[in-house]
């Protein structure tokens, strides 16, 4: 499956390979909007030490373990947005007739190299704040797995995006204020939100498992709502917990797609 | 090969419930080719869709090669070669061949079976010419020879046609037919093919099925259907009678 997963995103990548000017284009504006989040973190502490209790080097910190399987999952998975598009044309009906799962094909539909700069400064991001922390090591055993947690998250949220279109097939919109939202929303500590929103992303769309639970871990340091300590390990199990209804509504979108006339 | 029984798709239209295909019951065989025709609107496509598991049927049972289309999908994929003439299945901008192997991979055709399969294919259906060309590039009744060509590659055995001739010339689609007649005597491939052109069901179909507001309207052989008709009636006669006078 994976094999077949990337042998797809190769053929989009060459197929793209035959609009090379707006490859080149789309790479460089890539880069720029995602070097543009980072510009604003450094204009808050150009005029401020700390921002909710985080230093700048950890808000960065937090940045990057959210940007970093937010990017990777932008890349490899956001394509399933598309999936609206292909309901609306009635081109669904080729991707079902192959023998390959509909997911697999439609996450890699149109694959985009371009989007592959932004993973990178994601990376740089991550990178430099963890060496510029001098982090406990015995700790950091914690940064894989929330990278690989909020890739699991991410792509639910965009699984759940997708089939949620076989519903509502103008919802593309809908499920970006949750994607990308979601990005916007864990860039910053948690500590700057309400309580009633952290609740909300903690308990109902675990959004907090991303970087905030287990980035607290890695920083050593205490929640300030006050949520008890074995909250900043469950990231895994919330990860699971979401993938398990994104599995089924996904399914359950297949079977009632329509199809068009003719 | 082909089972429905009591087979039925509703969608809901503006909160009104239209029967795209009511109680369909049929059968095919191994290594039958049947025509199967009715009006725009009749159900033509959304039974062909319900065969190949892109559309779940709302009642009744379907069975191809054994399997339930809706619930087997991916596996029954293999065994079942679809052609939709309407729109191509093939990767806009790459080259034809390149297409090809991206489905040798996908299907998990093994690679000499693969290459004698597509040996064959390229001179029967004359694809040599056009085989580095992007998809994008290829003139409609080229096109339709490669979507001919993808979707047998995997050797399935039962090939769905949804109007494969729609849109084409006289010799493209006598090279086509000719093909299809090849196909089905040499290596028993079972067809099922819709059409409107006539000319398809004369030279190609020893059964016709006809369905009409969902239901079927007549099933049986090409002579059966003519023997409706008074005679020396032409197939157009014989097929405008039976869709205006079921149509009342």
């Amino acid at each position: 499956m994976v094999r077949t997963y990337f042998l797809l995103v190769w053929t989009w990548t060459r197929a793209s390979a035959a609009y090379p000017a707006s490859f080149a284009l789309m790479c460089v504006l890539g880069f720029v909007t995602a070097a543009l989040d980072v510009a604003v973190i450094l204009v808050i502490f150009a005029n401020t030490t700390t921002l909710a209790g985080f230093s700048r080097d950890e808000v960065l910190f937090l940045y990057g373990a959210a940007a970093l399987p937010f990017t990777i999952c932008d890349t490899f998975v956001s394509n399933i947005d598309r999936v609206s598009q292909h309901i609306k044309a009635g081109t669904l009906d080729t991707v079902l007739i192959r023998p390959v799962s509909a997911w697999v094909q439609l996450t890699a539909d149109r694959f985009n190299a371009n989007r592959i700069g932004r993973i990178l400064q994601a990376c740089l991001v991550l990178g430099y704040a963890v060496a510029a922390l001098g982090l406990d090591w015995e700790r950091t055993w914690m940064i894989p797995v929330m990278v690989l947690t909020g890739v699991v998250i991410f792509s639910a949220l965009w699984t759940l995006g997708g089939a949620l279109q076989f519903v509502l097939t103008d919802a593309p919109e809908v499920i970006s204020s949750f994607t990308y939202g979601g990005l916007q929303l864990t860039q910053y500590p948690f500590s700057i939100y309400g309580r009633d929103l952290v609740s909300g992303v903690t308990y109902v769309l675990p959004l907090a498992f991303v970087n905030w639970q287990p980035g607290l871990y890695v920083l050593g340091r205490d929640d300030p709502f006050g949520t008890p300590e074995f909250l900043r390990f469950l990231g895994p199990a919330a990860a699971l917990v979401l993938s398990l209804p994104a599995a089924l509504a996904w399914r359950q979108g297949i079977r009632h797609y329509r199809s068009t006339g003719s | 090969m082909i089972e429905l029984d009591g087979a039925g798709r509703t969608f809901k239209v503006k909160r009104t419930v239209v029967h795209a295909v009511r109680d369909l019951s049929f059968t095919v065989s191994a290594g039958e080719f049947v025509g199967y025709l009715g009006p725009n609107g009749a159900g033509k496509s959304t039974t062909i869709k319900m065969l190949c598991g892109i559309l779940t049927p709302t009642s009744g049972r379907v069975r191809v090669a054994g399997l339930d289309p809706s619930r087997r999908r991916t596996t029954l994929a293999r065994r079942i070669g679809v052609v939709f003439g309407q729109r191509t299945t093939l990767w806009w901008d790459l080259p034809l061949l390149d297409s090809f192997q991206l489905i040798r991979h996908l299907y998990k055709v093994d690679r000499s079976a693969f290459e004698s399969r597509l040996d064959e294919l390229t001179q029967t259906l004359d694809l040599g010419a056009f085989l580095r060309t992007p998809v994008r590039q290829l003139s409609l009744g080229q096109r339709m020879r490669g979507d001919l060509a993808a979707a047998l590659l995997h050797a399935p055995d039962v090939l769905v046609l949804d109007e494969p001739t729609i849109g084409l010339d006289v010799v493209s689609k006598a090279s086509i037919r000719e093909f299809l007649l090849r196909l089905n005597a040499e290596q028993g491939t079972t067809v099922l093919l819709t059409t409107h052109d006539l000319g398809d069901i004369e030279r190609l179909c020893r059964r016709v099925m006809l369905i009409d507001h969902g239901r079927l309207a007549f099933d049986g052989t090409l002579d059966d259907l003519m023997a409706t008709a008074p005679e020396q009636s032409s197939i157009e006669d014989v097929v405008t009678r039976l869709y205006t006078g079921t149509a009342q």
